[in-house]
């Protein structure tokens, strides 16, 4: 999307261009904090582990190679920073536990829905305060599990794509894709508990 | 693991579909697995409203993000590149330490 152009301005902050540095930081930052906020106890330390990881951007920006975007680039020093600093439970279920994406209550002895869906897509996009629904999303989010957490955070939040989340996660496509549908489904699942109507 | 699907069989029910939604909107799924999951779909109301719900959920999600940063932690940025240029690391209650370049990236 904006490939080209971080690029451009990464070369520019090569050159010692503060103004380039002021567009990555508008342009990133705040997806940074979002992203390690998941992994250490406050926003003061997520401020903190964003900020030294800009100062190893200014320090070390020969280190960018271009094989990757250098959002991914970026969220990758973080997240190695982040994860030196997080001390935060990190409630990740292991991926080869099993964890279904609706309560296997809800079906009948053939697999078939017995407590069908409660419907709440008009609830959550009109009738409902959009604060109040954002609020619930927010904290739903919060509190997934770690991975999934991080997963659903840089696909549905900051729109990255499969192959950067890999990347910037070092995980692999198949797993990706079980932390998100897990990760979705809870949301799915908190958003229907809290506006269904049967 | 209790919830691998056998799709070996001919029709899916609701509580294998649902486990097939991700990789479904991914464009995760054989062809014939596709053609599988869609035939369910226009058999049972209950996996499409479930569908919808993934999508509204996606969707919604999705609005969360893109908060702008507020124009003062722009300018406190400014001044941090400017002490770092300079050569300090921008705070006061740690030693300067050099950060050897790429640093960071393991």
């Amino acid at each position: 999307m904006d490939r080209d152009e971080d690029a451009e301005l990464l070369a520019r902050l090569r050159a010692g261009d503060e103004q380039a540095f002021v567009i990555l930081v508008r342009r990133h930052h705040a997806a940074m904090l979002r992203l390690a906020r998941g992994y250490v106890p406050s926003m003061a330390v997520a401020e903190e582990v964003v900020q030294d990881t800009w100062l190893g951007v200014v320090r070390g920006i020969g280190g960018f190679e271009g094989r990757s975007s250098v959002r991914t680039w970026l969220l990758r020093i973080l997240v190695n920073r982040a994860r030196t600093a997080g001390t935060r439970e990190r409630r990740s279920v292991a991926i080869g536990d099993p964890e279904p994406a609706v309560d296997g209550s809800r079906f009948d002895g053939t697999g078939h829905w017995a407590e069908p869906p409660e419907r709440w897509i008009e609830e959550a996009e009109g009738r409902v305060d959009a604060a109040k629904m954002a609020g619930r999303l927010r904290s739903a989010v919060e509190d997934l599990p770690g991975r999934q957490r991080e997963v659903v955070t840089l696909r549905d939040i900051e729109g990255l794509t499969s192959e950067e989340v890999c990347s910037v996660l070092d995980i692999s496509e198949v797993n990706q894709r079980v932390l998100l549908h897990r990760g979705r489904s809870r949301l799915r699942q908190a958003l229907e508990t809290e506006f269904g109507r049967p | 693991m209790p919830f691998k699907l056998r799709l070996s069989r001919r029709e899916l029910v609701c509580q294998q579909a649902v486990e097939l939604v991700t990789d479904y909107l991914e464009g995760a799924l054989s062809r014939s697995d596709r053609r599988r999951f869609e035939a369910h779909l226009a058999g049972c109301p209950h996996c499409t409203e479930y569908l919808a719900q993934m999508r509204a959920t996606i969707e919604l999600t999705g609005s969360l993000s893109a908060d702008d940063l507020p124009e003062t932690v722009q300018d406190e940025f400014i001044d941090l590149y400017r002490r770092w240029q300079a050569g300090g690391d921008g705070r006061d209650d740690r030693d300067a330490g050099e950060e050897p370049p790429g640093a960071g990236l393991r």
